[in-house]
């Protein structure tokens, strides 16, 4: 019945990170491909937890959290480019 | 376990098609961004492969890290390669 | 009470999943930037804090560190989204309005604002 779950969760989450790579490849603004790379950090980190919870260890929620905290300074730094205030 | 399969052959498409990506593009502010993406699926890859502590110092530094480096190095120099590229994207 | 719980984490996994999901199809099928942006942040920021949840209940020991990563995504990613649209905002791509006069409120005051320093 969990296995079932965790195998629907992982094609649900398969097909977004399918849907970001399009869209970066795509996108016709800088916004949206900044947009779709931070979905993209989203997905990651909870795939990273969902995984960390198939292999049953308790220290890879660290890599998790590590990207948690600094996922968004990318994001951040570019975006303080486009708007020309860095 | 076909379906870490299938989740970690999508990931390695997604890292190549990144690199080719970054490497093909005019504008370095979109290789900045593959670039990123490659640095996100390579730690997801070293997850998997078990390895936890090369996945942490892959995400502290080819997140924040180089990002920053390469987005300081870009406003410091030019953003385009060539002047005709600077009227099709905006 | 372990498969009770064990039962309720796995419908908040399979919430988040499908929140995970339709965040990324509201980018691809979305017409404008600004509506990318909402969609894109939105919908991943509840289904990542709803999977994080489902795993924490599922494990129980778990549940403080999930709970930080938890704190930390609904943290960041706002912060993030708001860069954003204003750095987008900044560079003179307008929303995309149709038939609505006045509702773009910082239009005026923005347009305004760039005159006086230019002048």
């Amino acid at each position: 019945m969990i296995q079932i779950i965790i195998y629907v969760t992982f094609g649900f989450m398969v097909l977004g990170i399918i849907f970001s790579a399009w869209r970066i490849m795509k996108g016709p603004t800088a916004a949206d491909r900044i947009l779709a790379l931070d979905t993209l950090t989203t997905i990651s980190v909870s795939g990273m937890v969902l995984l960390a919870y198939v292999f049953n260890r308790f220290i890879y929620l660290d890599v998790a959290l590590i990207y948690g905290v600094l996922g968004f300074i990318g994001v951040l730094v570019i975006a303080r480019y486009l708007e020309g205030a860095l | 376990m076909i379906i870490y399969l299938i989740f970690l052959f999508v990931l390695l498409a997604l890292m190549v098609g990144a690199a080719i990506y970054s490497i093909m593009q005019k504008d370095l502010l979109y290789a900045v961004i593959g670039t990123g993406v490659i640095s996100l699926v390579l730690s997801i890859l070293f997850f998997i492969l078990q390895a936890p502590d090369v996945a942490l110092t892959e995400a502290a530094i080819g997140v924040a890290l180089t990002t920053i480096i390469f987005i300081i190095t870009i406003r410091n120099t030019v953003r385009y390669e060539d002047e005709h590229d600077r009227k099709e994207n905006k | 009470m372990k498969e009770v719980l064990e039962i309720i984490g796995a419908l908040f996994v399979l919430l988040g999943g499908i929140f995970l999901f339709l965040g990324g199809l509201g980018i691809v099928r979305m017409p404008d930037a600004y509506n990318r942006i909402q969609a894109g942040t939105k919908a991943t920021t509840l289904g990542g804090m709803s999977l994080i949840l489902g795993v924490g209940l599922m494990e129980t020991s778990w549940l403080i560190k999930a709970v930080v990563i938890i704190i930390f995504i609904a943290f960041s990613n706002p912060i993030s989204s708001h860069a954003l649209a204003r750095a987008n905002y900044k560079r003179k791509n307008f929303p995309y309005l149709k038939n609505t006069k006045g509702v773009d409120a910082y239009k005026d005051a923005y347009l305004n604002e760039n005159k006086e320093e230019q002048s």
